[in-house]
């Protein structure tokens, strides 16, 4: 019997088309967001709310995974954004195969932001890289608050927690204290934003942090073609 | 329930290191973090469900489980995270960072000599 060192990931396969997935977005300069929670904390929702505030021409396209049906696609298809169901036919979490495929016939350039809702869970999403600039996970207030504690490997990967449903907190016995502190443990990086759908508290922050990513980068861009500029 | 993709994903490195060495996988060793988001006990009963009546049995799997460890950004202090206490055990910085725990990697594959 001979033992041969494996130095490499199980999930090496998806890692390699979510590396090639980044390179297109960063080539075309398309902002990618997976957007990744439990069922019912309000994703489609959020993107609903999003899309109806963007000016019609912005170049915003959406990817929403589910098991079954494509309810989700109908409801944010109404926004006139491009919209694309990946209905993964039982498979919990989407994988960057069949965001690669979902997006073979859209025009890559022509898109700023790509919004990608997962499949709604809150485990298995997490090992899966879709070659997004940045992770968002929603947790509702009717959850409960330790949501971040049972399911650390998700809200570790986090780059912004929205605490969604705040218009319920009167009635619910979440401490969003607590809520906090809790995803500070295991993502002090993380920054938090609360959001209600309902009545549209937080939206402002939310939209301005989806903004800023993009300002961020671009200002970045900037910067990277004048000094290839000034090195020509 | 991921744990199926990933013990399928582990199955078609196997039969390219089978395919490689033209010898049969015996044994795959990998190494699962404790926030890497797999169960050991679902990975390995998909794992055997998958493996189970095809020319890859017999195919042991072995799973080195990795605790989750924070580095300080102060002190540079490597701690276990025990009840989600992430500040620095010796400083006491509650700026502190992932060091290990994500993993969800092969180390090894044992073959049959020919």
């Amino acid at each position: 019997m001979t033992r041969i060192p494996l130095e490499r990931k199980v999930l090496n396969e998806n890692d390699r088309l979510a590396a090639d997935l980044r390179q297109d977005f960063q080539r075309h300069g398309t902002r990618c967001v997976n957007l990744i929670s439990s069922p019912g904390s309000g994703k489609t929702l959020l993107l609903e709310r999003t899309l109806a505030a963007f000016e019609p021409g912005r170049r915003v396209a959406v990817l929403t995974g589910d098991i079954q049906t494509d309810n989700d696609a109908q409801r944010l298809a109404r926004y006139g954004f491009p919209v694309r169901q990946i209905t993964t036919g039982g498979a919990c979490h989407l994988d960057a195969r069949m965001v690669t495929t979902a997006l073979a016939e859209w025009e890559p350039d022509a898109i700023d932001l790509l919004l990608i809702e997962n499949v709604g869970n809150l485990v298995c999403p997490s090992s899966y890289d879709l070659g997004e600039e940045a992770r968002v996970v929603l947790l509702s207030v009717t959850e409960g608050e330790d949501k971040p504690l049972k399911y650390p490997a998700t809200f570790h990967r986090a780059d912004l927690v929205v605490l969604n449903k705040v218009d319920l907190l009167p009635y619910v016995p979440f401490r969003m204290d607590l809520a906090r502190e809790y995803i500070r443990r295991v993502q002090p990086d993380a920054e938090i934003v609360e959001v209600s759908c309902t009545t549209g508290a937080g939206l402002d922050t939310w939209r301005q942090w989806l903004e800023r990513q993009k300002t961020e980068d671009r200002s970045q861009e900037t910067e990277v073609r004048r000094q290839k500029s000034e090195v020509r | 329930m991921h744990e199926m993709s990933i013990a399928g994903s582990m199955l078609e490195a196997v039969r390219a290191e089978s395919v490689r060495h033209n010898a049969h996988v015996l044994a795959v060793g990998v190494k699962i973090g404790e926030l890497s988001g797999v169960d050991s006990e679902s990975l390995r009963f998909c794992f055997d469900a998958l493996v189970q009546d095809t020319d890859l049995a017999p195919l042991a799997l072995q799973i080195e489980r990795l605790p989750w460890r924070n580095r300080c950004r102060q002190c540079a202090q490597d701690f276990a995270v025990l009840e989600y206490r992430t500040e620095c055990p010796q400083c006491g910085s509650a700026e502190t960072e992932m060091a290990s725990g994500q993993e969800l990697e092969f180390a090894y594959m044992e073959i049959a000599e020919t």
